[in-house]
Order: structure tokens, then sequence, then C-alpha cells
């Protein structure tokens, strides 16, 4: 089994606000991040599949494909968008970073077919990054 | 459905490593420039990870102010500017970066009970890093 990892980079913005919670609720769990303006980060998603190398091409995955699954249901869907108005799993969803790498994953997984979703991690800034693995 | 989060912050110390109860031939020979009398600092850089369900109220696995609170008060505060060596923990154990990771991996464990607490990983320069799980294995590499 071996693990092949590819980044790709967007940029959006986003806020956190629940309709359930009152407006002060709001502002003392999501802090400034609660501004119905929203705000933006660079994001980096990585994606890590796993597989055996196909004796033939010696690939676990076709580079270019897994690029072309990435940028077609993630980063077009997501870069340059506000993503409470334009993606819909955050119309109802808070657009945390780790609501986006559960989405960034729903979408990948039934796209991939020579290799296996290992994991996928969302980088917000460099010192913040969430990983997710599928259901454990 | 479980997700992982891990957060990177910074700290600077100093330390020395030297064993009591070597010799100074062997102490030399073990930890080299290191055990220069003294000693010498590193900026470190401390990820930790922790991991629970991602609330379905608030998109998060726990709220990141209560784990930069935590972290900053029980962690960077003890150890950022400090001589290692110094402290209470490293009287008797020798403050190298594998003792520091699990020392401060048990700091949190203890501390921090929003989420699970999965690793603490901590990279002495850009060229060596530690990671503790609290004994288990790195499953999720």
């Amino acid at each position: 089994m071996v693990y092949l990892t590819r980044k790709a980079e967007f940029a959006a913005s986003h806020y956190y606000h629940n309709p359930a919670f009152t407006a002060e609720e709001n502002q003392r769990i999501f802090g400034k991040c609660n501004n119905p303006n929203g705000h933006g980060h660079n994001y980096t998603l990585e994606v890590t599949v796993k597989g055996e190398v196909d004796q033939r091409s010696g690939f676990v995955v076709d580079l270019k494909q897994l690029k072309e699954v990435m940028n077609r249901e993630v980063l077009d869907a997501m870069d340059h968008r506000f993503l409470n108005k334009e993606v819909p799993e955050f119309f109802t969803k808070i657009p945390t970073t780790e609501n986006l790498a559960i989405a960034a994953w729903q979408r990948l997984e039934p796209k991939l077919h020579n290799a296996r979703l290992h994991r996928v991690r969302v980088y917000e800034t460099p010192d913040l990054f969430v990983d997710f693995y599928g259901e454990e | 459905m479980i997700a992982h989060l891990s957060r990177r912050y910074l700290f600077s110390a100093s330390h020395r490593l030297h064993s009591p109860e070597m010799s100074v031939a062997e102490n030399q020979a073990t930890y080299g420039k290191c055990n220069n009398p003294h000693g010498h600092g590193h900026n470190y850089i401390l990820e930790v990870t922790v991991s629970g369900p991602v609330d379905q109220s608030t998109g998060m696995i726990c709220n990141l102010v209560d784990l930069d609170e935590c972290v900053k008060r029980e962690v960077l505060l003890r150890y950022h500017l400090e001589n290692l060596n110094m402290l209470q923990e490293f009287t008797e154990t020798v403050p190298t970066t594998e003792n520091l990771c699990i020392e401060i991996f048990e700091i949190l464990q203890r501390s921090f009970s929003y989420a699970h607490l999965d690793k603490v990983k901590l990279e002495e320069t850009m060229m060596n890093s530690f990671e503790y799980a609290g004994g288990r294995e790195l499953t999720r590499a």
C-alpha cells in the first residue's frame, strides 16, 4: 500500500452564525468570526489517497486525474466564493474548517475510482488544520 | 462525524542535555554540543491535535479559543523564554525534546477536557520533530 498526497489552494470567505442561537450567543461562541459581512482565508486542501502500485504504470493513481477531480469537485465550487452563500453544504451547516474537511471528503470520495481516499486535510491558516478520515 | 484538529504554537526556551548518572566523558559522548554547560536554545513549534465529533450546532470539535487559552496558560506561559533545566520537571529528567513532548502531552491531558487529545508534536528545529500520543501508536499518519 502506498499513500499519495496532492495539495491545492483556494481562497474563500465565510462567517460563523447559527440562526438557532440568539445574537448574544452567536457573538459569545463565534467571536469575530460572527461578523455577517464575512472574512476570508487562503485555504490549502491536501488530499491523500492510498492504493497498490499498478505494475504497468507504476502509479497509485494518475495525478492528473486526481487533480482534475479535486478541481472539478472542490475548487471550482469553493475558490473565490462566499462559502455561506454559494456552496450548498453551507446554506445549513456552519463553514468551519471541520465542516469544510468533511464536505471536501464527501465531494471527492464517490468520484475516486482507482485509489481509495485516505485523508482530507484542510489548512485554514498555516497554524490551524483539520483532518478527516471518513466515518470512524 | 469524528474530525481531527491541529493547532500550531511557538515558544522559545533554552536547555542543556546532561545526565548526572553519566560521567563527564559519557555526557560529552552522548550529548555532544548539547552538553555545553552554559546551555543553548531553540524556537520550538508545538503542534497539538485534538479530535471528537463535530458539534452540529457550532460546526466545531471544540472552541478554538478554549484550546488556545489552555495551551497558553498551561504550556506557553510555563516554557516560553525559560531555561528548561531550571524547572521542577527537569531537575531529574534530561530536558530532551522527547521528554518535553511527553511532559506537554501529560499537561494537556490533565488540563484540556473539551476534546480528546490525540497527540502532541514538538519540532525542535526544522530538521527534527517528536510525536507522542500517550503511548498509543500513531495510526493515522
